[in-house]
């Protein structure tokens, strides 16, 4: 791995009375691509700006392969950026912005010939070297921008937002291409995005961030299973998510049988948890659409760990791969279910409004969220 | 072919629809130039006025070394304000471009344009006169005990033509600075530039257009300036606007007049192509129709 760690530890940045990071410390290690994941004004651009060196911190320190970076400014630091907005040089050509950081260190015209050639390679910009920014599509400028970071071979390269502008199919395969660059140059990449999927699909480990707080650090799969807390639960994916109180603990294998008690469903429910919790203990019970299941006759074979409940459909929404339903149980609790449709369907999902569904999990499919204290 | 007839007919309305702008042009800007131009090839009338034959005096006596000496003066007088002027204007557009109070310093500058410039002039001589405003304050806290020469010569003329003609400045490089995207300095400083290195290689060449116009602005107009250096300048602070003003009403030289005049217009004309010029090549650069182009090519 050529990348640099980057430590930041107990960083706060205050503007006025408003937080924009609140005792921030992450570890991200070496040639690792991590994303700070957070809807907007998170706190995870202002991060970004702190480690690039256009804001800094009121407090903490940041490291940068040990060594504290808070002193250097911009130019000084083995960092680059992908600018949201591209940030490219309107009055230079594409070969001239990719060539902008060499012409400033005056390398040689042979050597900055070969290398700025290569990185548009890189980029496969080759043919479009010189028009200007102007007459670029918008992936083509999103790629001028990363070879013009990538041309100072930084230890870390940090991306803000870098795909948001682009639409979605071009997103996707600007992705993968992104995902083959970190591959090839192995460098560490700190990518900053709102888009959950986006950030699940590519990165080695997120920070899920919510009002200046980091609130998760983990694998894309720690966090959509295992979310730290209600707001990682609702802004991973799409989840059920409900406050409970804990009425039995029982162990049972190698962790605990837990029966909750549902307001909301005014019913018990079962959910395996590796902690012993005590009764009437306050937690947030969660369970993802895809992990139910929904029948239309009532399933026969019943197991005493599965959590079985009627239901009406009030919503059914189609979109070819899968269906969501949005199925409102007897007293009037509405939950999401996701079916996949794996089979042929000739006459459409059998499923359909108004009809009369079971609901179903298995008490291992569920999570306990949060402890609440009350 | 119906094209190509829509398109006379389009061409047949574009004169009609620029009629009145010429009407305009014609009345005011064409006859009265040419009425120079004329003038300048004539004869000299005894009380003003001229006589109509054909002579090419007026330019000879323009050799007059005197006068080709108010000549070199005005352009390096005006060159000289005018690169003040805009090394002045451009720190002020920058600031006023990046401050959250723009409207207020747009105010700041518009202000001084409610008065009439001859009082702002006055205004000068009553600060920089020997009994002025700078060499009283001086001389009650004892720094000076004789007026320092600060008005009747080419420093007070200078001066006040780049306190005339800063906001001509001053508008366009805020105008221009505030459309530049500011965010193109961090990612220079992220790519290893200095903050000088910033400023020189990515905000001055965006912001070319605007100090042209800037340019254009504040130099045409001191170029033809007469009432500062009437009024502020000494003996040898005369411009080609004093002259051409001598020549009206005390010699009674038209025709010297009018081909100092024609001058002046030479000057600011050259000016404006050079503007136009330059305009045409930046929207050139920047305003090519987006295309998304894809690596196949069109069919053009």
């Amino acid at each position: 791995m050529k990348g640099f760690d980057v430590k930041v530890e107990n960083v706060s940045r205050a503007y006025g009375n408003f937080k924009a990071l609140d005792d921030v410390s992450i570890e991200i290690k070496k040639g690792e691509f991590f994303s700070l994941l957070g809807p907007s004004g998170c706190g995870k651009t202002t991060l970004l700006r702190i480690i690039a060196g256009f804001d800094s911190p009121d407090t903490g320190i940041v490291l940068l392969d040990g060594k504290d970076i808070l002193p250097l400014s911009p130019d000084k630091r083995q960092v680059n950026t992908v600018f949201q907005s591209y940030a490219l040089f309107p009055h230079l050509s594409v070969y001239e912005n990719v060539a902008f950081p060499l012409r400033l260190r005056k390398v040689p015209h042979a050597i900055l010939d070969a290398r700025v050639k290569e990185y548009l390679h890189l980029v496969q910009l080759e043919e479009h070297i010189h028009k200007k920014p102007a007459k670029l599509s918008g992936g083509q400028k999103q790629r001028v921008a990363i070879a013009r970071a990538l041309i100072n071979e930084p230890s870390v390269l940090l991306l803000d937002e870098p795909l948001s502008a682009l639409d979605a199919k071009l997103r996707q395969n600007l992705l993968v291409e992104l995902d083959h660059l970190h591959d090839q140059i192995g460098i560490t990449f700190i990518y900053v995005t709102h888009d959950q999927s986006e950030a699940l699909s590519i990165s080695d480990r997120i920070a899920v961030m919510n009002q200046g707080k980091v609130l998760q650090i983990g694998t894309p799969y720690e966090i959509y299973e295992s979310p730290a807390t209600d707001f990682v639960a609702r802004f991973i994916g799409e989840t059920n998510l409900f406050p409970a109180v804990v009425k039995a603990c029982i162990p049972y294998e190698d962790y605990y049988m837990t029966t909750l008690d549902i307001p909301a469903l005014g019913a018990q429910i079962k959910v395996t948890d590796y902690d012993d919790l005590p009764e009437g203990q306050h937690v947030s019970f969660t369970v993802r659409p895809e992990k139910l299941k929904i029948t239309g006759d009532k399933p026969t074979r019943v197991g005493k760990d599965i959590n079985l409940f009627k239901g009406i459909v009030e919503e059914p929404i189609y979109s070819g791969f899968q269906s969501k339903y949005y199925v409102s149980l007897e007293n009037e609790t509405v939950v999401k279910v996701i079916q996949q449709h794996a089979n042929y369907m000739d006459e459409g999902p059998d499923i359909d409004w108004k009809d009369q569904v079971y609901v179903s999990w298995s008490a291992e499919d569920g999570y306990i969220v949060e402890v609440v204290d009350s | 072919m119906n094209n190509l007839q829509q398109e006379k007919r389009g061409r047949r309305l574009g004169i009609t629809y620029s009629a009145p702008m010429g009407i305009w042009l014609t009345l005011f800007f064409l006859i009265p130039l040419s009425i120079i131009i004329l003038y300048s090839f004539l004869k000299k009338g005894l009380y003003g006025g001229v006589e109509w034959e054909f002579t090419l005096t007026a330019y000879k006596q323009m050799l007059n070394p005197n006068f080709m000496r108010v000549f070199w003066r005005t352009l390096w007088v005006a060159t000289f304000a005018t690169v003040i002027t805009i090394l002045l204007a451009l720190p002020c557009g920058y600031a006023m471009a990046r401050s959250r109070h723009q409207v207020f310093w747009l105010g700041m500058v518009i202000i001084p344009f409610w008065t009439n410039s001859l009082i702002r002039i006055y205004a000068w001589i009553a600060i920089l006169s020997s009994e002025g405003f700078v060499n009283e304050t001086l001389r009650t806290l004892g720094i000076i005990k004789e007026s320092l020469p600060l008005i009747y010569n080419q420093g007070a003329v200078i001066t006040v033509l780049i306190y005339m003609y800063i906001p001509f400045a001053i508008l366009p490089l805020f105008t221009t600075i505030d459309k530049f995207d500011f965010q193109l300095l961090e990612a220079a400083r992220d790519l290893g530039a200095s903050k000088p290195e910033s400023i020189v290689k990515v905000l001055m060449p965006n912001i070319r257009g605007g100090i042209v116009t800037a340019v254009i602005f504040t130099f045409i107009p001191i170029f033809g300036a007469y009432t500062v250096p009437l009024l502020v300048g000494g003996k040898d602070s005369y411009m080609i606007g004093n002259i051409i003003v001598d020549q009206v009403t005390k010699t009674r030289n038209w025709p010297l007049a009018s081909a100092f005049s024609l001058i002046i217009t030479l000057v600011s004309t050259l000016g404006v192509i050079w503007m136009m010029a330059t305009a045409a090549n930046e929207s050139a650069r920047r305003k090519t129709p987006v295309k998304v182009v894809d690596s196949s090519g069109g069919s053009e």
